[in-house]
């Protein structure tokens, strides 16, 4: 299969510049994908689909009845990433943390940012990831944040944006590795030619950062991810991430809270747990601080955290500064903390609940993109110019009844990367959500998840929504 | 090792042990309706009678026949110990402890399922001649458990695993051998006569025991086929071998020196060990062999529920502290 006649449609592309010359780092992919006969790309991307099955490496649609189980759409076209560029990314991604981290921090202590007039009391305060439980609870290390994944967009000149914190619980990690897994048996040769920084590392780096986060007087640290069981759409990531560190994968049912501390239930009896990667929302982890109808959590769990004798990653609390109107202010907030400018630039947002705004959002429903504060997974949002008057007017009804839920942003056109369709190639949306893990200090794992839109221009990444993935390589 | 974990490991072994059953006396069922048209219709009643699912089978289907049969053991959804709820649930079992257990033993059981689902889709074949699926299950199965033995870590995960394992084939070896009650001798006049070596050969082979049991150099009498298959001291599918197996690990688990025990399921296996032991196989003949596998199962059952009692079903330390006072 050739690349001749691929058209880059105006967009920018991540392989290829405008006039058809493969940008620097994807030479060598483009001449070995073009020796190969005819009909092996699509034998290879076939075969690289199977393996996804049979290893079972599956998530679950909500809502989708016919067999709840289905691959993770994968593209065997790898997304490269030069060093240089990558150098940028990453400086930004830790930047960022930091200054979020110390944000969040501020916010459950002394709320400075607050009192010198940066962001508005009222906006943390009804944010749905602020949780007033959490004030002045010190995590180790002062760590709120432990594990990240943030959204990266290109826009058409190829300048790169932060396009979401998640903060919260985000996955897709287990998918970097998988993809990298399927992808060294899919094109070889190209890892024996190219320097591709390895992703392998990753669980090792995670358990490292529960080590470095445990609570001080642990003698012996277990560790372990709760998950909210096998029926969770990412309970492949959880039992993947468990078995290659070697911790325990715990729901909430196999935990008790003992005498101050929490303990799981083993054939053994009653052990001691001291690090906990929580893959369940804060509002469901403990049923007598939270949400008290939740059985994923564990019964007074929040009360030995408190007391220092658990930690959680992520801290309960850190998605105050995942709100998407709180992002507007984050690069204010990182010159508040750090005096600097954000290395790493927002793309420009419109807040509702400030009049002007919400007036021009409301004038120009049909070229923004629209998002709830609180919404993730591609959900609660309009994208206006493929939306129809009828959608745009429900949209404007949401907004007017309840302004501070609502930001907008102008619709990016997104940079594009050749897929396999059929027997040609044709360029497809992308973003990237790179992993950064904060323990002792802040690590990033190189490359990340590049998400691709397969439905034809479409600018949805989602794996709800029709999205697939692409191995990253980022070359060092 | 979690409770819940522990769990699932001795439910994965026990179900891939029971689907390789399942394939076992259904292939040996078919096998031999070859070559006894006129019989069939016994027959194919007798394979439900083995599981101990007839009513659950009558509530299903009208009739015995064989396609019904068929498809009863193999992919019926609706019936909890078809080959394909068996796999289902192994299948669940194995996701749950996806963590612990080989990376390639996951996909095995995985490969094996969308396999097994795949072909439940167009039956057909299944019906009109059910080797070959037999025989891929029985495959893959042994496959499954080899993997299990040498990529396993041999702590705990192996000896729950395994321990669910030889449970249930002492269970269904002894289920097969029951069969006789319903098939082989419907009248006793039978014993003897050309037939019977032909069924008692079945049954062995059933059981892959029919090489083993030649080499022994024994005659095909109801006597010495039972012996083997109750109490032979060599051969891996024997009831008593499965026992005296399952008590070793449930005693590697606890630490306890066999001839002890520090729970009931200790002393429930060891009870039946000592019973099946020190038995010759007159007195269990003498006492009539289905009323004899009618107890053992039931036994059987008990040590299952003694375990879950003492592994998996930790108490809460409200419950604990209360019942310490």
């Amino acid at each position: 299969m050739k690349f001749q006649g691929y058209d880059t449609g105006g967009f920018y592309d991540e392989m290829f510049t405008a006039d058809g010359t493969p940008r620097p780092g994807y030479e060598q992919l483009m001449d070995r994908i073009q020796a190969l006969p005819e009909g092996e790309i699509n034998a290879r991307q076939a075969a690289a689909e199977q393996l996804f099955y049979d290893l079972g490496i599956t998530f679950t649609v909500y809502g989708h009845t016919e067999g709840t189980e289905k691959i993770f759409p994968f593209d065997i076209i790898p997304r490269i990433i030069d060093r240089t560029e990558w150098e940028h990314i990453e400086s930004g991604l830790k930047q960022r943390i930091y200054a979020l981290n110390l944000f969040i921090n501020d916010v459950y202590h002394d709320q400075s940012i607050v009192k010198d007039g940066i962001v508005p009391a009222e906006l943390i305060e009804s944010a749905d990831g602020y949780f007033p439980e959490c004030a002045s609870i010190d995590p180790p290390r002062g760590v709120w944040c432990h594990i990240t994944g943030t959204d990266l967009v290109r826009d058409d000149k190829g300048d790169i944006y932060v396009l979401e914190d998640n903060l919260r619980s985000p996955s897709g990690v287990s998918y970097v590795l998988a993809n990298r897994r399927v992808l060294k048996r899919t094109l070889p040769l190209l890892f024996q030619r190219m320097n591709i920084r390895p992703v392998d590392d990753y669980p090792a780096m995670l358990l490292d950062m529960m080590y470095d986060v445990a609570p001080p007087t642990a003698d012996r640290v277990t560790a372990a991810i709760l998950t909210p069981g096998m029926y969770n759409s990412a309970y492949y990531e959880h039992s993947y991430l468990a078995m290659q560190s070697g911790v325990e994968l715990l729901e909430g049912r196999d935990m008790v809270v003992q005498d101050g501390y929490v303990k799981m239930r083993t054939t053994r009896g009653l052990e001691r747990v001291d690090v906990i990667y929580r893959r369940v929302g804060e509002d469901f982890i403990d049923p007598l601080v939270f949400r008290p109808e939740s059985l994923l959590g564990v019964p007074g769990i929040m009360e030995v955290y408190k007391a220092g004798r658990v930690t959680l990653a992520n801290a309960p609390g850190t998605g105050v500064a995942d709100d998407k109107v709180i992002y507007s202010y984050v690069p204010k907030i990182i010159k508040y903390y750090l005096g600097e400018d954000a290395i790493l630039p927002n793309v420009p947002t419109y807040i509702c609940s400030q009049k002007k705004e919400c007036e021009y959002v409301l004038d120009n429903l049909d070229t923004l993109v629209v998002k709830a504060a609180n919404e993730s997974g591609g959900y609660g949002m309009l994208i206006g110019p493929a939306s129809t008057s009828q959608q745009r007017d429900e949209f404007a009804a949401k907004i007017r009844a309840n302004p501070r839920n609502y930001m907008a942003q102008p619709t990016l056109n997104l940079s594009r990367a050749p897929v396999i369709v059929g027997d040609h190639f044709e360029g497809r949306h992308i973003d990237l959500r790179p992993y950064i893990l904060y323990g002792e200090e802040i690590r990033v794992l190189p490359g990340g998840l590049t998400r691709v839109a397969l439905v034809k221009d479409s600018l949805v990444v989602n794996s709800s929504q029709g999205g697939g993935s692409k191995d990253t390589w980022v070359l060092g | 090792m979690l409770s819940r974990v522990a769990d699932s490991l001795y439910w994965m072994g026990r179900y891939i042990e029971r689907a390789e059953n399942i394939a076992r006396f259904l292939d040996v069922n078919w096998h031999l309706t070859l070559d006894m048209a006129l019989m069939q219709q016994n027959h194919w009643s007798a394979l439900v009678s083995v599981t101990g699912d007839m009513e659950v089978y009558r509530s299903f289907y009208k009739e015995e026949t064989s396609h019904n049969v068929i498809r009863f053991l193999t992919i019926d959804r609706d019936y909890a110990n078809s080959i394909w709820s068996c796999l289902h649930n192994a299948r669940e079992n194995a996701r749950a402890v996806r963590d612990l257990i080989p990376i390639e033993m996951w996909e095995l059981i995985n490969v094996f399922f969308h396999s097994i689902d795949k072909q439940a889709k167009h039956p057909v074949e299944i019906f009109d001649n059910p080797y070959t699926f037999c025989d891929e299950v029985k495959r893959r199965c042994l496959t499954i458990s080899g993997l299990a033995g040498d990529a396993m870590d041999h702590g705990e995960e192996w000896l729950f695993y395994r321990l669910g394992h030889m449970l249930e084939r002492a269970d269904k070896t002894s289920r097969i051998l029951d069969v006789k009650y319903f098939v082989l001798l419907p009248d006793i006049l039978d014993v003897g006569a050309v037939i019977d070596v032909v069924q008692w050969s079945a049954l062995l082979k059933a059981t892959s025991s029919f090489q083993a049991y030649r080499h022994r150099q024994a005659p095909m009498t109801p006597a010495g086929v039972t012996r083997f298959m109750l109490m032979d001291h060599q051969f891996p599918r024997s009831v008593l071998y499965c026992l005296t197996e399952a008590q070793r690990l449930l005693h590697e688990l606890t630490g306890t020196r066999i001839g002890y025990y520090s729970n009931d399921a200790e002393k429930l296996l060891g009870q039946l060990c000592a019973e099946l032991s020190f038995q010759g196989i007159e007195d269990i003949l003498n006492q009539g062999l289905h009323e004899f596998t009618d107890r053992l199962q039931l036994k059987i059952n008990g040590v299952d529920t003694a375990i879950f009692k003492t592994f998996f079903a930790v108490l809460d330390p409200v419950a604990a502290e209360t019942a310490e006072q």
